[in-house]
C-alpha cells in the first residue's frame, strides 16, 4: 500500500466531528497535500456511531481507511474508542476523549459500559492518549468544541505551522464562534 | 446547514479546493449552464440540489416526490434549458414511469438525472443498482471515481445528452456522494439558447409516434456503443501485467490503491451501453481478467457476452460495499495486522433524539399495543426497543397503504388496533394517494401523520408542508387538515405530541371510531433552529423509586445510575415526557 497518512475521526453522530474533519481537510489541502475526506451523512447521524476517514500524501486513492491502516484516530467519546481500535495501525496512536455516552443498549440495560477502556487498550499495545476534552471545552466555553480541542491535540502530532490551521479555523469556522473554537483548539494543543 | 452557508462565498472564482462528491455535481451542474434543478431529497444524493440552489443562475427546487422532479426536468429540458434531477436510488423507482418514456422522446436541451446507490444501506432500506434502470430504459449511464471526475461527468453527460438526443444518468453511490476530494473550478458557460420546437411526432408518445421512436432508440444504442469505444469516460492502463482488471466508480479506487500500477485496469466511465471492442482488446493484453464491482454482475456479464472468461461475483461479494483490504483478500496480497478490543462492544444504533416530537407518539402506540404500519424517515427509528413501535416499512408511502390492505385481510377486528404512521414529507411524497384510496374504498383505518414541519432524516428541507421554498422564501403552505377532508377523511384530529394523556384519549376514540380517520401529530422537529428548547430536567434522587417508567421512552438523555433515572443534562431539551410519566414526581426543572 502507498505512503499516505490516515486519520480517523470516530464519535456520535451530533457531536462535530464533520466540522473537525473538514477543518482538518483544509490544513492539509494548504499544506499541498493530495487530500480525500469521507463522512456518513444521514440516518446515522441520529446519535448513532459514526467515522469520518481523512487521507492524506501525495497520492490518494480509497476514500476509506482499513483495519490496520489508521496512523491515527481520534475518539470523540471512549466506548467508540473501542470499537473502532482495530483500525489502528501497528504503530499508530489513539486520541481519546475520556467522556462517555452511553449508547441505548446500556441506557435500557440490555449490556454494560466496558470498564477500563484505556487500561484495556493500553495492555494491548496500543499508544493512547486519554484527554479529558469535554472539560476543556467547558473551559473555552462551550461544551460543543469537543472537536476543536480534539484537533488542537492532534495538531501536536502532525507539526504543520500554527498559522496554516489559523488559516483553516478563518475559512471553515462562521466568525461569532471563531474566538470561543480557537481557545478550545489552543487548550488542546496545550494539554499533555 | 452553516457548512453549506459558509460555502456561499468564493462559489465562483475558486482554482483548487476540496469538495464533496454531491458539491462537485452541483459545481458541474453550474459550470455546464444548468438551468433548472428539481429533486427529492434522499440520503446519499440530497447535498446535490442543496448545493445547486446556492447559484443564483440555476433555478432549483424541492418536488413533492422523484416523479415529478424529473417530470419537471423533463419540461424544462423540452423547453430548451439544460435541467437536472436528482434522487436517490429508490427515488428512481419512483421516477421509474417518465424515465422509460423520455428515452424514447429523447431531449432538446439537455436532460441530466443524476442517482445515488448506497452500497451497504448506511441510509436506505435496500441496496439495488441502479445501472440495471439504464440498461433497461436504454438510457447511457456516467459513473464518476471521484469529486474531480463528477464534475467532468456532469459536463460530460450534458454533450452526450445533447449529440445523441438522449436523457443521460449520472450514478453516484455514497463513497463519492459524500467523500471529498480536490477538484479545480472553470466558469460557467452559458449554454445557447434553443427555441421551444413544436414536434408532436417526437414528444407525443401515443403508440403510432412512440413505434417509430423506440426506433431512433434502439439506432441510438448502436452509435452510443460506438460512441464508448474511445470516449475519454473510459480508461485503460497497460503495466505489463498478466492481470486484468474490469472496473469502475469506487471500486477503482479500491483497486488502485492495492495495486497501484503494478497490474492493467480498464476503467470503466461510461456504464451504459458498455464498449466492446475496448473491452475485447483490453483482454486479449492480460492472462487473467477480472472483474471488481460493488453489487450486481453488470460489467462481467457483460464480458461474459462478449466470450470472456472472467472471474467476478465468483471471488466477490454481491452484498455491502468493498473496501481495499476486501480487495486485497480477494487477491491473496497482505492486509496489515490489526489488534481488536478483546471485550463486545455493545452497539450503537441511531436514536431519536432528546426532545423528539415522535417518542410521545410512539411511547402511546407502544403502550397501547397497537401493530403499526411505518414508513421512511426519523421515525423509522421507533421500530428500535423500546419503544418497539413499528411492525412493518417497505417504502415511501407504503404505510398507508399497507395500513389499508391489512385491515381489508383482517377484517373490522384489525381496524381497531392498526394504525399507519408516515411524516408530512412522505405523505405529501405519496402517502396521500394511499389515504384517498381508504376514503374510497372504505377500511376505517386510522392514519397518523408524524407533522414535524420538515424532512428531518435527510437534514431539514422544506417541503409543501413547511410553507417555505428550498431558498427558504415563502411559500404556498399545504393545509394538511383541509386536504385530509377534502380527500373523503371527516374525521380529522390534531395532538400535541408531547401531551401523553391526550394522545391517549384520541388514539384510543379513533382507533373505535367507525369511520377512517387522520390523527395529526403536530410539533416541529426539535433540532430546527427557529425551536425554543426549555432548561433541562434533574432527578431528585430521594423521590426516584427506581420503577423505570421513565425508561420506557428510550430517551437518550435518560439512564440508570447507581439505580436511580440521570438525566444528561448536556442532551435533555426539557419535553417533559418523563415528568409527566413519573409516578413519584421525581423529576423538576434546573431552574437558574
Amino acid at each position: 500500500m502507498n505512503k499516505t497518512i490516515n486519520i480517523m475521526i470516530v464519535g456520535v453522530g451530533g457531536q462535530g466531528s464533520l466540522l473537525a474533519s473538514r477543518l482538518l481537510g483544509n490544513v492539509l489541502l494548504n499544506e499541498g497535500f493530495d487530500v480525500k475526506v469521507s463522512e456518513v451523512h444521514g440516518m446515522s447521524q441520529r446519535g448513532g456511531s459514526v467515522v469520518t476517514y481523512v487521507r492524506f500524501g501525495e497520492k490518494v486513492y480509497s476514500p476509506v481507511i482499513d483495519k490496520g491502516q489508521a496512523d491515527y484516530i481520534i475518539s470523540f467519546e471512549k466506548l467508540e474508542a473501542a470499537r473502532w481500535m482495530s483500525y489502528l495501525k501497528k504503530d499508530g496512536k489513539i486520541i481519546v476523549n475520556t467522556q462517555e455516552i452511553d449508547p441505548m443498549p446500556v441506557i435500557v440495560g440490555a449490556a454494560n459500559y466496558p470498564e477500563q477502556i484505556i487500561e484495556q487498550m493500553e495492555q494491548l499495545g496500543v499508544c493512547v492518549i486519554p484527554i479529558d476534552a469535554f472539560h476543556l471545552a467547558e473551559q473555552a466555553g462551550s461544551v460543543k468544541a469537543v472537536n476543536l480541542v480534539l484537533m488542537g491535540v492532534l495538531s501536536k502530532y502532525l507539526q504543520f505551522e500554527p498559522e496554516v490551521w489559523e488559516k483553516a479555523m478563518l475559512e471553515c469556522i462562521p466568525e461569532k464562534f471563531l474566538e470561543l473554537n480557537q481557545k478550545a483548539f489552543a487548550l488542546g494543543k496545550c494539554h499533555n | 446547514m452553516y457548512l453549506i452557508d459558509q460555502l456561499e462565498e468564493g462559489l465562483d472564482k475558486t482554482v483548487k479546493k476540496l469538495m464533496l462528491g454531491n458539491e462537485a455535481v452541483a459545481r458541474g451542474l453550474y459550470e455546464a449552464g444548468c438551468c433548472v434543478v428539481s429533486s427529492y431529497p434522499g440520503t446519499p444524493s440530497t447535498e446535490i440540489t442543496e448545493y445547486a440552489s446556492k447559484y443564483d443562475d440555476i433555478y432549483c427546487e424541492w418536488a413533492p416526490n422523484e416523479k415529478v422532479a424529473l417530470e419537471v426536468a423533463i419540461g424544462a429540458a423540452f423547453a430548451g434549458k439544460r435541467s437536472f434531477c436528482a434522487m436517490k436510488h429508490v427515488g428512481l423507482n419512483v421516477a421509474a414511469d417518465p424515465l422509460f418514456t423520455v428515452s424514447y422522446t429523447g431531449i432538446h436541451a439537455g436532460l441530466v438525472i443524476g442517482v445515488a446507490d448506497d452500497p451497504g444501506m448506511h441510509s436506505s432500506q435496500n441496496e439495488q443498482d441502479s445501472r440495471h434502470y439504464a440498461i433497461a430504459s436504454k438510457i447511457p449511464m456516467l459513473e464518476p471515481a471521484d469529486s474531480a471526475q463528477a464534475i467532468a461527468f456532469v459536463k460530460l453527460a450534458y454533450e452526450i445528452s445533447e449529440r445523441f438526443d438522449t436523457p443521460v444518468l449520472l450514478r453516484m453511490c455514497t463513497r463519492i456522494s459524500h467523500s471529498q476530494s480536490v477538484v479545480e473550478t472553470a466558469e460557467r458557460v452559458e449554454p445557447q439558447t434553443k427555441p421551444y420546437q413544436k414536434n408532436p411526432s417526437k414528444y407525443v408518445m401515443m403508440p403510432g409516434n412512440a413505434k417509430n421512436r423506440h426506433v431512433v432508440v434502439e439506432q441510438r444504442t448502436k452509435d452510443l456503443i460506438a460512441f464508448a469505444e474511445d470516449t475519454q469516460a473510459n480508461s485503460v492502463e497497460i503495466n505489463q501485467s498478466k492481470i486484468g482488471i474490469v472496473t469502475s466508480g469506487t471500486c477503482y479506487q479500491y483497486v488502485k490503491e492495492v495495486f497501484e500500477d503494478r497490474v492493467n485496469i480498464l476503467k470503466v466511465g461510461m456504464v451504459n451501453p458498455l464498449p466492446e471492442k475496448l473491452i475485447l482488446d483490453f483482454a486479449a493484453q492480460s492472462e487473467e481478467l477480472y472483474v471488481v464491482e460493488e453489487l450486481d454482475p453488470i460489467l462481467e456479464n457483460h464480458c461474459r457476452c462478449l466470450g470472456l472468461d472472467v472471474i467476478g461475483k465468483e471471488l466477490f461479494p454481491m452484498t455491502d460495499e468493498f473496501s481495499q483490504n476486501l480487495v486485497a483478500e480477494k487477491f491473496n496480497v497482505d492486509v496489515p495486522e490489526s489488534v481488536a478490543f478483546l471485550q463486545d462492544v455493545p452497539v450503537r444504533p441511531p436514536v431519536m433524539c432528546a426532545g423528539c416530537p415522535h417518542r410521545g407518539l410512539f411511547y402511546t402506540l407502544n403502550k397501547q399495543k397497537v401493530t403499526v404500519s411505518g414508513d421512511i424517515g426519523c421515525y423509522t427509528l421507533g421500530a428500535q426497543a423500546p419503544l418497539s413501535a413499528i411492525d412493518m416499512c417497505v417504502c415511501m408511502g407504503a404505510s398507508v397503504s399497507g395500513l389499508h390492505g391489512f385491515n381489508k385481510a383482517l377484517g373490522k377486528e384489525a381496524q381497531t388496533k392498526t394504525v399507519a404512521v408516515i411524516g408530512d414529507s412522505t405523505f405529501i411524497h405519496s402517502g396521500v394517494t394511499g389515504l384517498i384510496n381508504i376514503a374510497y374504498n372504505a377500511t376505517n383505518s386510522t392514519v397518523i401523520i408524524l407533522d414535524n414541519s420538515i424532512t428531518g432524516m435527510t437534514g431539514h428541507q422544506q417541503n409543501p408542508t413547511t410553507g417555505y421554498t428550498i431558498k427558504g422564501d415563502p411559500a404556498t403552505k399545504i393545509d394538511l387538515e383541509a386536504l385530509c377532508h377534502a380527500v373523503g377523511i371527516e374525521r380529522v384530529r390534531i395532538v400535541d405530541p408531547y401531551d401523553l394523556k391526550e394522545c391517549d384519549r384520541v388514539l384510543k376514540e379513533e382507533l373505535a371510531a367507525e369511520q377512517p380517520s387522520v390523527i395529526i401529530s403536530r410539533r416541529p422537529c426539535v433540532l430546527l433552529k427557529y425551536v425554543k428548547t426549555a432548561p433541562s430536567l434533574m432527578v431528585q434522587k430521594d423521590k426516584c423509586k427506581s420503577c423505570k417508567s421513565c425508561m420506557k421512552l428510550g430517551c437518550p438523555a435518560i439512564s440508570i445510575k447507581d439505580g436511580k433515572a440521570f438525566v444528561d443534562s448536556a442532551l435533555c431539551v426539557g419535553c417533559k415526557l418523563c415528568e409527566s410519566l413519573c409516578p413519584f414526581d421525581a423529576f423538576e426543572s434546573i431552574t437558574k
